[in-house]
């Protein structure tokens, strides 16, 4: 231990590869009507699948969202968005996005013009509002793809809902497109998008290693392909390559953080215009962030998903995403994370953007304490409206927690 | 206001003073009736399936939130939730819902979504149940998949009170509710019709009496409010010459906000709100298999809670349209904070009625109503501009 040298580690070397394909991905879209193709907007955890089988290019407000927080644009485009009428207590991404559509603003002037909006509540029933506003705004059409939550279980009625929703959903693009979905092609995006999953799933899982090889910082980032191009071989690809490099380094024993002496969760979606400030402050501590539960979000599909009859199976995949299942069953999955990346410590952002993934943290907070005797903090912030954060508050918070776990860490050592 | 007859005559209290009162004191009225031996299910929205619950043989009761503080809940939820999921979580965890057998909660919001987790993990009823709505409405699939989640409810019901719950007894159900609905909408109707016959105050305690007080004897109850309002007992003259208004929003538990507005020279003639109109709107088809039935009610309803999907534009169009058919020149939005789905549709709505020339304001509150000489202000310079 005593032996390891502090250096900051080589940048992921798969991080320009994402910036290329994330501007050729932008730009195809923007030029979408030039080259014939429709677009789609889709929400986060929809079933994106047949669209990209029926050659429709999807596009996310959501991961767009992620991207105006990141160039700290939130802020001015949510205040637009309050002069509009919305209250500012509603989901950052929505308004900024409303925002943008109006005026093309944001990093790349807004996106594409939709031909359909794709909202599936399995995240959220703000999408469902924000997507009436859309098509409104559009005038284009509209299709809800609707997973029951499923609050302790999923039953045979909502099993058979969506199931017949798969097929309704696949005859309003062929209305819309004029197409027949190619069920050949529709399988073959099918196995394309587990394939990536399951590549992401094992990129994340490199963070079992000590130290780890990435942040959930770096996650956020990598995290842009699982959400917006799940489904094609060029996702499939990259995962490959950073898996590969993940293992590389962690075969020579580079961690993501230089000295890496705690290892922590992180729960809800990111502070996006604070993801730096907040991975150096934890990184000052010896601290990493190893596991997430937003990340794993777009891979828990995976075992209800069967390889041979994608659209056969994608119902219950889609439905019992990690946002819509009880909060029992978070903590679960939040315990059941802890225990595999060994970590030390919880962060919680109560993201007061997010109604669905923050009502009940209190609960897990609790839970959390009881079966694993790991401190916890919480901040509180709008995932990216960024006047509502508090750098200095944020700052002592996380010394005093951060203290606490390095108390901990001395007593399991002892 | 009205005279006390109660105490003058000594024999009879006026009909509505038991509206009043159930309306002031929901739990003093729900303990009682547990303890003459029926059970009480608390109902958090008006998608509650309160025929199944009454055809079961237990008492579905509205919970509301608190006006006491919030102490407990907020352990559980954050400040950034509406008062009204909060109250009702506040009011279980402080023990003023002991008397409550268990809950139901019907899929709405997310808030609704989480407050029912948090309920089942933190509360010891001996019923609890989800009824897991559809989030549109408009599709033969939602249809069947309500009637299936219906299905589920009532074996719920079942295995909890250990009665088959028959055809006859729902139809039985039915019959009441649809009553219920039908006189709280003649009511309603009437006042539209003269505004002066009753205030505003009073009538929303007599629609959130209608959730609180029994069901077996509400109808006659109403029917007897009915003939006291026509004879002109409860009259507020000067309330036929205020401007006519709608209000419209989640839920208005605040009668003082319909005193201000009358003392404000406005009069609200009729309202979308979850305590108003949403819970009486539309009836019960007679002859088709029950289940069904209810889930029709529910699913073809032409002015559907914002946190479900008819089309782009129902809400607009019902709104308008009920500006139109009562005559009032303005819509008041009456919302909570934090409350998201009402937040989404107020700028779309707003432009909707204005380009139809009907005026719109907002009023936004946590759990108390603005300082009255705010709200007053505010209300008469709306008002005054119509
Ligand atoms: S951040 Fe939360 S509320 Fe906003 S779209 Fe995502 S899941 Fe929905
Ligand atoms: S619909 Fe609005 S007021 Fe009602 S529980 Fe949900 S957030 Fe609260």
């Amino acid at each position: 231990m005593s032996q390891t040298v502090s250096k900051t580690p080589p940048p992921i070397a798969m991080d320009e590869k994402m910036k290329e394909i994330m501007t050729n991905y932008y730009i195809e879209a923007k030029t979408a009507s030039d080259s014939g193709k429709r677009v789609a907007w889709i929400t986060s955890g929809g079933p994106v699948e047949p669209l990209i089988a029926m050659d429709i290019i999807p596009v996310y407000p959501e991961n767009h969202g992620a991207m105006i927080g990141a160039s700290k644009m939130g802020g001015s485009l949510c205040e637009q968005a309050e002069a509009m009428g919305y209250s500012g207590d509603i989901c950052s991404y929505a308004r900024a996005d409303i925002a943008s559509a109006v005026t093309c603003g944001g990093p790349i002037g807004g996106l594409p013009r939709p031909d359909m909006l794709i909202a599936c509540n399995n995240i959220c029933g703000t999408v469902i509002k924000w997507y009436e506003v859309l098509a409104r705004y559009y005038d284009a059409p509209l299709f809800i793809f609707d997973t029951p939550m499923c609050h302790t279980d999923y039953p045979e009625e909502s099993k058979r809902y969506v199931q017949r929703q798969v097929h309704e959903y696949v005859s309003f693009l062929e209305q819309v497109t004029g197409r027949k979905l190619d069920q050949d092609k529709m399988e073959e995006v099918g196995r394309l998008s587990l394939e990536a999953q399951r590549l992401w799933q094992a990129v994340l899982d490199t963070a079992t290693a000590r130290p780890s090889p990435m942040t959930a910082f770096d996650g956020f980032y990598h995290l842009a392909l699982i959400v917006t191009l799940r489904g094609t071989r060029v996702a499939v690809d990259y995962y490959r390559d950073l898996l590969a490099e993940m293992e590389d380094r962690v075969a020579k024993g580079i961690g993501a953080v230089p000295n890496e002496r705690y290892r922590l969760m992180w729960d809800n979606l990111p502070i996006w215009y604070r993801l730096k400030w907040l991975s150096k402050k934890f990184a000052a501590h010896d601290a990493a962030l190893v596991a997430d539960t937003y990340n794993t979000a777009w891979c828990r599909s995976l075992r209800y998903i069967d390889e041979n009859d994608f659209l056969g199976s994608m119902a219950e995949g889609y439905t019992r995403m990690y946002l819509n299942i009880g909060v029992d069953q978070m903590a679960d999955t939040i315990i059941e994370m802890a225990e595999k990346y060994s970590v030390d410590g919880l962060v919680m952002h109560s993201n007061r953007s997010c109604k669905p993934y923050s009502f009940g943290q209190y609960d897990i907070q609790r839970m959390v304490r009881e079966r694993l005797d790991i401190p916890c903090l919480i901040i509180e912030s709008h995932m990216i409206d960024e006047r509502s954060f508090s750098e200095a508050q944020t700052e002592t918070r996380i010394d005093a927690f951060m203290e606490l776990v390095e108390e901990k860490n001395q007593c399991k050592e002892r | 206001m009205h005279p006390a007859t109660a105490t003058e005559k000594g024999t009879f209290m006026n009909e509505l003073d038991h509206f009043q009162e159930a309306a002031k004191n929901p739990e003093g009225y729900g303990k009682n009736l547990k303890a003459s031996g029926r059970p009480v299910i608390g109902c958090l929205c008006s998608y509650a399936p309160e025929e199944l619950i009454h055809a079961a043989g237990a008492h579905p009761m509205r919970l509301f939130g608190t006006k006491e503080a919030i102490v407990n809940a907020d352990g559980h939820l954050q400040t950034y939730c509406c008062s009204l999921a909060k109250g009702v979580l506040e009011n279980t965890l402080t023990g003023r819902l002991s008397f409550l057998d268990g809950a139901v909660f019907p899929h709405t919001c997310d808030t609704i979504q989480r407050l029912s987790d948090i309920w089942r993990l933190n509360t010891d009823y001996d019923f609890f149940a989800d009824v897991v709505y559809p989030v549109k409405l408009n599709t033969q699939s939602a249809l069947d998949y309500t009637v299936d989640i219906f299905e589920r409810f009532k074996k719920n019901l079942e295995s909890w009170s250990g009665q088959s719950l028959s055809e006859a007894d729902l139809t039985r159900s039915i019959e009441i509710f649809n009553s219920i609905r039908d006189q709280l909408a003649e009511i309603y109707r009437m006042r539209s019709k003269d505004p002066a016959c009753l205030s505003g105050s009073l009538l929303s305690s007599v629609v959130k009496g209608s959730m609180i007080l029994d069901r077996d004897e509400l109808p006659e109850r109403l029917f007897r409010l009915r003939k006291e309002i026509e004879e002109g007992r409860y009259a507020v003259p000067g309330n036929e010459r205020k401007k006519r208004l709608i209000v419209a929003g989640s839920l208005c538990d605040h009668p003082d906000f319909f005193s201000i507005l009358e003392e404000s020279d406005g009069v609200v003639v009729w309202d979308d709100l979850c305590t108003g109109s949403r819970y009486f709107d539309e009836t019960v088809d007679i002859g088709v298999p029950p289940l069904e039935a209810i889930a029709r009610r529910y699913v073809e309803r032409r002015r559907p809670c914002p946190a479900k999907h008819l089309s782009n534009t129902a809400r607009g169009e019902a709104l308008a349209a009920m500006a139109e058919e009562h005559k009032a020149s303005g819509v008041i939005f009456f919302l909570l904070k934090f409350c998201d789905p009402h937040a989404f549709d107020y700028p779309y709505l707003k432009e909707y009625l204005e380009t139809r020339n009907v005026s719109v304001t907002l009023v936004e509150v946590e759990n108390q109503l603005p300082p009255e000489g705010q709200l007053k202000t505010r209300l008469e310079t709306f008002i005054h501009m119509l």
